[in-house]
């Protein structure tokens, strides 16, 4: 049978490249949306200077990492998980959970270390066991970390359903331990270890076999399959590593309200889910940085600064703008990727 | 075995088992007093109303590939709308005003519908992030809509539609009924139904055998607004006033639960209305189950967790796989 | 070359699923330094031999040898540890990534764990110039046409493993001077004593690349010969076991005759019409009764027309007349309406949703056309549905099986009486005769002319020439998303004339 598939006398020059002319790229594109979100960030703060009295001093950027230090461990974990194309709606639970077990272990005079230790190990257990029934059960991550957030709030509630406080020498001291940066400008140390969280993070995915195996995944988890990827051992990682996030944020959680609580942490999957979108990773998986997260955690926080700072607004309105701001860069985000196809 | 094969056997089983448990722990199961009937299995029935409108709504978006997270807040809302413009009447017993207001309420979120199916088919953001933004915002526009106060109500129209009943009925079970009704009647004595399935299936395939799927998803979306304001109203009148913190929160999730427990695949497609029905009752059934059984409220989270681990579980293929060698999918391709 | 011993080595393979034997006995060897092409119909036991080797499947009898050794392959990261690599129709690699993160992940060059990036671009850069392939691979894969991002799993394929190199159906979505590119790499790779196990429904490609190839029919082993000795027919006939009488019936009624639609009103005339970037503005009339045929290579527009004509995609030139009066099709539904029907040449993605039955999949468009609220009585459909099940000859015959687990003939079948119960004046099917087998292909073919001759007119999109010559009283010739030529299918005109006009693109 002949078919059309014949080579036509003017094409196929052998040694020439293939179709130079199809060689689309634009090494920007994939950029836009992290350049967009640090020019946002760039506008709000400079409004924020030109607005109010005292927004410029240093404090106000040095806080922002201190206020929002378990937001942003959370988002660490959770831009992994993203990047793999997964969602982990257990994060906030896991926090409560976390605070609610360290303050009665620490109430029932266990040893510091071994409080950390331990909490940490658990987070990161029901991170692994999540991680796991995603990946040989095949069970939707929305619903499998769903019953996770269950699980764990339900453990909190089971172990105490009321605010336990925290009188463990250690844990006030980190808590009152004031870190000087310059001249009357101090910090505490949970902003210096959500830092070092997110510079660690950023250099796994970027060097490191794991890091690009997550972005492989998150491209296409059967390609990364049939070449031959550890795709089991790298999702249930991720899972694990997002709860051990939620875990170190519970304890530092824990650390800023010297107290455990089962309601501490709730809906905090949101603002990081939130706090992601803004910062440029993609919600289908394969492309992000942690660096854009954290990005996007810093507008979340600088929205909320500005409204202290106007002192008459509704809280409420904290929510509203994160969500204009959803709206805002899921939109631009949808023009990119359009573009770029 | 073909009756263990049904993904709504497990549920249905667990259901009984539950329904079983309350009949002989709870001193009335069901019983009439004062005309009315009351008992724990009224109170599951009355107490799910919410949650069966809110999953059956759900359960259209799932069916087209979608998902809503924003039907708590638009439960917010609507409570909101509702309880702040009752608190304004002269006369909060004047039954016309008030269902004016309820259909003005229903108006807004169906406004709030309308725009998270305009971010889905017309914009073209995927569901979860485009329902995200009205998750994340509603909450805030309920706050500002009653000034981050609680607004109370003392209306007794609007009080029945939790609370009432009707020839001896719970209104709000009826009302559940109704839906149910209406939502079955729609998909299934019309095509929606296949339409709905087949956009769900496969977009492009449907657009090119002539389906305008985009009406279609806008249209489910504004069902699942509507529902979700008529579940805000419930929930309001229930405790007579609007709480936009802890009206409908995490009620996605447990409508996005209860859908899945009645066998609808989150990746659209083929849907179960029975089972959305059947999975809803159960997670309430659930909830009241355990306080009857003498478990302190709070604790139901954790039944819950487990019996979302072992639904998932008995329903994922290849967990049957592993565990029952007999369950072996059939369907492994010949080539 | 047959003094050496082979690199793979099968025997007495044989494969069980539920209910049907997919592999039977079946003996393959494959030597270093050849192109051997796998042969059969769809259900041949194909994918199942290749499934096998790559490790997805466990044999359940029978053994592999590899170098002489006896192996079990147990997973896909087995099979390249082993020395053989796979590169499928849909590039199984992660596009979002880089060109050379996909050629070296899992194995990316590293110190102290740390990821040498500038080495890594370096060593991809080198090894895609030995395929003559010289493009920037830092930028992310699906930047790059599909025909690179092949190349691309080759040059991974081959940098792991340069024993056993199995390409299943490579060429499908690639163009003439792709295809021609990729056979230069794999005589390169040849040449450098890789074996290479190659599938294509082409036979032409089998016939120009391949050294060898080995026929399956029914998952069992028919032969195994040197190409060059295998005429085309007699291979036809070992793949389908049987004459081919059906597509000789056909074949007499070649050159079909014209005089019926002479006289016949235009269903369909385009003026200008054209789309940027997709199709020039063309010319195109259809008569009812009449079949057009589409020529032209992949990628020269073909499908682009057709879904104008649909309105899949908007025309931003010309104008479109339906029987005379001027008409704008905003979306299918509305050519639907003016009674048009199209088949997409993606069965899978464009055509079926496979989670449906047989019976809701070809009511489906007939349905949309009706609207939501005025559903086909159930009666009506089940009457419907029965007809054109056995018109068409669907197997199984049960319009409650889900369409997935149809056969890809049998799926274009339901695929076509979707569009025949809409009593369409104008159908339009691109490609609906892609690999299906060969007896569900003379059947649609022999559906096309009926159809024809019973007044309705047709616009055939094919890539098989022979195809077109046989069903077409009209044939359209593109060439680089333009209508180059329009010729009447008269008895002088064969492939080679038509092969002339898409090579040269010349109006003689």
């Amino acid at each position: 049978m002949t078919t059309v598939d014949v080579t036509p006398e003017t094409g196929g020059k052998k040694d020439s490249p293939i179709n130079p002319r199809r060689r689309v790229y634009r090494p920007n594109a994939k950029y836009i949306p992290i350049l967009a979100t640090l020019a946002l960030l760039v506008i709000m703060y400079s409004a924020g200077v030109a607005n109010y009295e005292n927004f410029g001093q240093p404090s106000v950027i040095v806080n922002l990492f201190r206020d929002n230090a378990v937001l942003l461990v959370v988002t660490v974990g959770m831009t992994f998980v993203i990047l793999t194309g997964g969602i982990d709606l257990s994060v906030g639970a896991v926090i409560s959970m976390t605070t609610t077990l360290t303050a009665t272990l620490l109430q029932g005079g266990w040893p510091p270390f071994v409080v950390l230790v331990l909490v940490l190990l658990l987070g990161s257990l029901i991170g692994a066991g999540q991680g796991a029934v995603i990946h040989y059960f095949k069970v939707e991550p929305f619903i499998a970390t769903l019953a996770g957030l269950f699980l764990a709030r339900g453990i909190a509630l089971f172990i105490n359903q009321s605010s336990i406080p925290i009188r463990d020498e250690t844990w006030k001291a980190i808590s009152e331990y004031r870190i000087p940066l310059a001249d009357g400008v101090v910090t505490k140390p949970v902003a210096i270890i959500a830092i070092i969280t997110v510079l660690i993070a950023a250099a796994v995915l970027a060097w490191t076999r794991f890091g690009r195996n997550v972005y492989a995944i998150g491209g296409s988890a059967d390609s990364a399959l049939l070449m031959g990827l550890p795709v089991a051992r790298t999702r249930i990682a991720v899972y694990t590593l997002s709860g051990f996030c939620a875990a170190l944020g519970g304890v530092l959680f824990s650390i800023n309200s010297t107290s455990g609580w089962a309601l501490q942490g709730n809906g905090l999957e949101l603002d990081a889910i939130a706090a992601c979108v803004i910062g440029g990773v993609l919600l289908t998986g394969g492309s992000g940085y942690v660096f854009g997260a954290l990005l996007g955690v810093l507008v979340t926080g600088l929205i909320q600064t500005i409204i202290i700072f106007q002192g008459d607004l509704n809280a409420a309105w904290t929510r509203i703008i994160v969500g204009v701001l959803l709206f805002a860069f899921i939109v631009l985000q949808r023009l990119v990727t359009r573009k770029v196809k | 075995m073909t009756i263990l094969k049904n993904r709504l056997f497990w549920p249905a089983a667990i259901l009984v088992v539950l329904l079983v448990v309350n009949a002989f722990t709870s001193n009335q199961f069901v019983t009439v007093r004062d005309g009315h009937l009351f008992g724990s299995l009224i109170d599951i029935l009355r107490g799910s109303a919410p949650l069966v409108l809110v999953a059956l709504g759900m359960t259209l978006v799932i069916a087209t590939g979608g998902i809503d997270l924003s039907v708590g807040s638009v439960m917010a809302i609507s409570g909101a709308v509702a309880c702040l413009l009752i608190s304004d009447l002269g006369d909060q017993n004047s039954v016309g005003s008030v269902l004016l207001i309820m259909l003005a309420a229903i108006g807004v979120s169906l406004l709030a519908g309308l725009w998270n199916g305009a971010l889905v088919a017309i914009i073209g953001i995927q569901p979860i992030i485009a329902t995200l933004i009205l998750m994340v915002a509603g909450r805030g526009i309920a706050q500002l809509i009653t000034d981050g106060q609680i607004i109370n109500v003392q209306s007794g129209p609007y009080a029945t539609i939790a609370t009432g009943f009707f020839l001896a009925i719970p209104v709000a079970f009826l009302i559940a009924v109704a839906a149910v009704v209406l939502i079955t009647l729609l998909t299934r004595r019309t095509a929606l139904g296949l339409l709905l399935e087949s956009v769900g299936g496969s977009p492009t395939a449907s657009r090119l055998a002539g389906i305008r799927a985009k009406r279609i998803t806008v249209m489910v979306y504004v069902v699942s607004g509507a529902f979700a304001g008529l579940a805000g109203l419930i929930y309001s009148a229930n405790i007579k006033s609007a709480d936009s913190i802890s009206a409908g929160n995490l009620i996605e999730l447990d409508a996005i639960l209860a859908v899945v427990i009645g066998g609808t695949a989150l990746i659209g497609g083929r849907f179960s209305i029975a089972g959305t029905v059947l999975g809803a009752v159960l997670i309430q059934a659930l909830g009241v189950t355990v306080v009857a059984i003498g478990v302190p409220s709070d604790l139901t989270l954790l039944f819950k967790a487990i019996v979302v681990v072992a639904l998932c579980l008995s329903q994922s293929p290849e967990f049957r796989a592993k565990v029952f060698g007999r369950f072996k999918t059939r369907t492994e391709a010949i080539a | 070359m047959g003094e050496q011993s082979p690199v793979l080595e099968m025997t007495g393979i044989r494969k069980v699923f539920p209910g049907v034997v997919a592999l039977d006995g079946v003996d393959f060897r494959l030597f270093p330094g050849e192109v051997h092409a796998l042969m059969g119909e769809n259900g041949a036991g194909k994918s199942t031999l290749i499934k096998v080797l790559t490790g997805v499947y466990t044999i359940d009898g029978g053994e592999v040898r590899l170098g002489g050794e006896v192996v079990r392959i147990n997973g896909p990261l087995q099979a390249q540890q082993a020395g053989i690599s796979t590169v499928y129709q849909e590039v199984n690699l992660c596009t979002n990534l880089s060109v050379a993160e996909n050629i070296f992940i899992g194995r990316e060059p590293r110190k102290f764990g740390r990821i040498q990036w500038g080495l890594m671009r370096k060593r991809a850069a080198e090894l895609l110039a030995r395929l003559d392939l010289d493009i920037d691979v830092s930028a992310p894969l699906n930047t790059y046409s599909l025909a690179i991002q092949q190349m691309v799993a080759i040059a991974r394929a081959v940098d792991i493993s340069a024993r056993v190199l199995i390409l299943d159906e490579p060429t499908s979505s690639l163009d003439a001077s792709e295809v021609e590119q990729l056979f230069a790499v794999m005589r390169r790779l040849k040449a450098d004593g890789v074996a290479i196990l190659f599938v294509s429904h082409f036979l032409d490609q089998i016939y120009e690349v391949s050294d060898r190839l080995t026929v399956l029919r029914n998952g069992q082993l028919i032969g195994e010969f040197k190409t060059e000795d295998l005429p085309q027919v007699r291979l036809v006939e070992k793949m389908i076991g049987k004459e081919l009488a059906a597509l000789e019936s056909l074949e007499d009624k070649a050159q079909r005759t014209r005089e019926r639609t002479a006289g016949a009103e235009p269903v369909l005339q385009a003026k200008e019409l054209g789309r940027t970037g997709a199709i020039a503005p063309f010319d195109l009339t259809i008569h009812a009764g009449e079949v057009v045929g589409l020529a032209g290579l992949l990628g020269s527009g073909r499908t682009e027309l057709a879904r104008l004509l649909f309105g899949a995609d908007k025309p931003d030139s010309g104008e479109l007349r339906l029987e005379g009066k001027q008409v704008n099709l905003r979306d299918p539904q509305v050519a639907m309406k003016r009674g048009i029907a199209f088949s997409s040449e993606n069965r899978r993605t464009e055509g079926i949703i496979g989670e449906l039955s047989v019976r809701e999949n070809i009511i489906l468009a007939l349905q949309a056309s009706r609207g939501w609220t005025r559903p086909i009585p159930r009666r009506k459909q089940d009457e419907i549905v029965d007809k054109y099940i056995k018109a068409l000859q669907i197997r199984p015959a049960d319009p409650e099986r889900q369409v997935r687990n149809l056969s890809g003939g049998n799926q274009q079948k339901v695929l076509l009486a979707r569009w025949l119960i809409t009593e369409p004046r104008l159908l339009i099917i691109d490609e609906p005769t892609r690999g299906i087998d060969v007896g569900a292909k003379a059947e649609i073919q022999k559906l096309v002319a009926e159809l024809s001759d019973g007044g309705m007119a047709v616009l055939f999109v094919s890539a098989e020439l022979e195809e077109v010559l046989r069903l077409s009283h009209k044939i359209a010739v593109l060439r680089d998303r333009r209508l180059v030529e329009e010729l009447e299918n008269t008895p002088d005109v064969d492939a080679d004339r038509i092969m002339q006009t898409i090579a040269s693109g010349a109006n003689p």
